[in-house]
This record gives C-alpha cells, structure tokens and sequence, in this order.
C-alpha cells in the first residue's frame, strides 16, 4: 500500500513538474512538446485510477492528436515576432494569487467529499445484461447515455464546418494544406507502407473487444485517424478535397446512422435511441463501426485544417 | 490519504497552473495549451470522483467515467477550431497577438484575405 502511495506522489509531482514547465517555457514549440508529455503522464494517471478506457482515449486523442494539430500549429507559426509582455508584475503577482486561490477551494473541495461517495455503478451492473455488452462505459456511451454520445458526434462536425469556413473565398472546396514528406524514399514513406495494415487490425480489436474490454470506438478512430494521416504526409495518399461528396458523406454517416438508429428505437421500442430487447448488442456495434470510420475522418479534417488550395491541376 | 486524493489535490493544481498561464502568457498559441492543461485538471478532479464511487465490482463509476471520454473529444473539437483561428489571423496579419494593431496598414492589407 506505502510503495503504490509512493508510486502516485511521484507520479503527481512528475504531472506537475510537466505542467509547470509547459506554461514557464519561452519557445511554443517546446510548450507544444512538454504538452505531449504531460498528455502521456496523464494517461498513466489514469491507469493508475483504474481508468483504462480514459487512458487510452487520453494518450490518443488528448496527447496525440491534439499534440499532432499543435506542433502543426507552432512550427507554422514559428517565424512570428515575439510580442512584448502584456502585463506587468504585479497583475502577475495578483494572478498567481487568484488562481492560487482557485486551486485552494478545490483542494479543499476534494477533502470535503461527501462519505459515501455517491455512485451510479450499482444502477450501471443491474442493467448491464440488457445492454449485452461487458464494458459498463460502452453501455453508458452507446445505451443510457446515447444522446450524449450523438451530440458529440454533431460536435466534432460543428467544430470541423467551423474550420471550414475560416478558408479564404478563392480557396473554398480546395484541399487543406497537410504537411507532406518531400523525400519519397525516405523512412516516412517506408512506415507508411508498413505500418497502416497493422494499425488496421489494431482498430478493429479495439473496436470489437471495447464491448467488453476497455477499448472502444474514439480509441479505435484515432488509431485510424493516425493510419490515414500517417499515409497523407508520406505522400503516398492525396489530401481530399473538401468539396469531395465522398469525404462529405463519410463525415456524415456516422452522425446520420446515430440519428436513424435513435428514430428507429421510437418504431421498435417505444423511445429515441431504446434499442429493442435482444438486438441492442448487435445495434450498439454496428453504430460503432460506422461512428469510428466518420470520427476517424473528422479527426484527421480537423488536424489538417482549413482548404488552402483552391485551384489543383 | 489515498491515491484518489493525491491525484484529486494534482487536478486542483493544475486547474490554478492552467488558469495562470491562460491569463498570463500573451500568444494566443500558449493560451490554447494553458487552457489544455485547465482542462486536463477538471478531468482529473472528475475521474477522481468516479474512483471514489467505486462500487458493483466495477473500479469505478462508469458514468463520470463515460463522460470524461466525451469531454476529452469535445475539448480537441475546441482546440482544432481555436487553432484555425489563430492560423487565420496569423495568415492576414501578419502577426499572432490579440492586442490591437499598433499601425492601420496591416489592417487594409488583411482585407483581401
């Protein structure tokens, strides 16, 4: 018990040191990196709290993926003038204490926790077996909590017309500008080849046992989004274009076949996104498959950002 | 003390450390992260919470659990569309601060877009 409570204090302070290097360093680009770090620490916290689901999501998206838009985001920016400090010492001062402050009352609101802790899981286990899937926070997303998951879905699409439309006029229904491997011949192109059949597979898994393992369908689209992305900068796929009614529709589905399958539950049982007894495993997958294939693109758009070509040969 | 309250005390700090650099740091690109490492903060608190409703043989809550996933996602939904409108302003001015512009010349120069 001492070596495990020792283990979390490290790794506590390891988070923290992380985080205040992130904020305290002079270049982005090192920030960026930090944040990587800080992403994968994280995600080991996780773990530690018996959240593997979260971990897995974290380490992917919440490091990866978000690492990935950011380090695009830095080295484009990188010959930017450096602008002077806003503010003076001693708002910074006053700021350090406020947010000091702010950290205070939380700390005391975590030694304040009501005892017992209110939970749901008792209500999550006597449930479960309707659902037919293992994984309790599988059945939280796809089944009691499905509206939540759905809204996610017209989220990320939101998010993704947003960085759309902040594409100059000339270059609407171009393609984004992703960053690509000059050298053909390179490693880049050699894990390109290599590594997407593999990754793949990967998805799939964790697609198929995050019914009842941790695993599930935001891990398995960013596996695939990496795959894709992986193939795009090595030159060995084209960018899309988004006026591509392909793309469009592949963005789309997984939102739309969400929606179908919610309609539906009010024909075959009685209310939006019921699943009818006996069928709901079978439904809960077959949405997940389609929701993966549209996050994992949606991911990628999102990374790649707005159209910055318009006219292409 | 247990490990769910070490990490809840970790989410509480880095709540404050994100707040102070989101406030502090002038470029809008550090902003972006700061508010990153806040939000990373808020889902520890809240995965702290579900470790302590540990019950039914799970080892956690899976509800709050569920929804960190979901919050993780939206929050990088957040963060792409923040960092397309710096690349945007950066992309017509020249420059990536939100103070105002000191000469009106870039301004008529961002216009064409």
């Amino acid at each position: 018990m001492t070596v495990s409570l020792g283990l979390d204090i490290g790794l506590a302070i390891l988070v923290l040191s992380v985080a205040v290097w992130t904020i305290a360093v002079r270049e982005a680009f090192a920030s960026v990196v930090g944040f990587v770090v800080y992403g994968l620490l994280l995600a080991l916290v996780w773990v530690r709290l018996w959240a593997i689901d979260i971990a897995l999501t974290e380490a992917a998206i919440g490091s990866g993926v978000t690492g990935a838009l950011l380090l695009g985001a830095a080295s484009r920016t990188r010959h930017a003038k450096a602008e002077p400090e806003a503010l003076t010492l001693i708002v910074r001062l006053a700021v350090a204490v406020f947010c000091a402050l702010i950290t205070a009352g939380l700390a005391a609101i975590v030694f304040l926790l009501p005892e017992p802790a209110p939970t749901l899981a008792p209500d999550a286990a006597a449930n479960l077996s309707t659902v037919g899937v293992g994984n309790p926070i599988t059945a939280v997303l796809l089944a009691y909590r499905a509206f939540d998951t759905f809204l996610e879905k017209v989220v990320l699409l939101f998010a993704l017309i947003g960085v759309w439309s902040l594409a100059a006029d000339r270059n609407w229904g171009g393609a984004p500008a992703l960053w690509q491997s000059p050298d053909r011949n390179g490693p880049l192109t050699f894990l390109g080849q290599i590594l997407p059949p593999v990754g793949v597979v990967v998805a799939i898994y964790m697609l198929w046992t995050g019914a009842d393992h941790p695993g599930g369908a935001f891990q398995a689209s960013a596996m695939l989004a990496a795959m894709w992305m992986l193939t795009m900068i090595a030159g060995l796929t084209h960018v899309p274009r988004i006026s591509s009614t392909g793309l469009r529709f592949t963005l789309v589905v997984g939102a739309a076949a969400f929606l179908l399958a919610g309609l539906a539950g009010f024909y075959f049982a009685g209310a939006f996104l019921a699943y009818p007894p006996g069928y709901s495993k079978a439904l809960i997958i077959a949405i997940e498959v389609v929701m993966t294939i549209s996050v994992a693109g949606t991911l990628v758009l999102l990374v790649a950002g707005p159209p910055e070509r318009g006219e292409r040969p | 003390m247990t490990g769910a309250t070490i990490f809840g005390l970790c989410g509480a700090a880095l709540v404050g450390l994100g707040l102070f650099g989101a406030i502090v740091n002038p470029q809008p690109l550090r902003k972006i992260l700061a508010f990153n490492l806040l939000g990373g903060g808020v889902f520890l608190m809240f995965g702290v919470i579900a470790r302590r409703g540990a019950a039914a043989g799970f080892f956690g809550d899976p509800v709050p659990q569920a929804m960190v996933i979901t919050g993780i996602v939206v929050a990088f939904s957040a963060t792409a569309l923040a960092v397309a409108l710096m690349l945007r302003l950066f992309q017509l001015s020249g420059r990536i601060a939100l103070t105002p512009e000191p000469s009106a010349e870039a301004q008529s120069r961002g216009a064409d877009g």
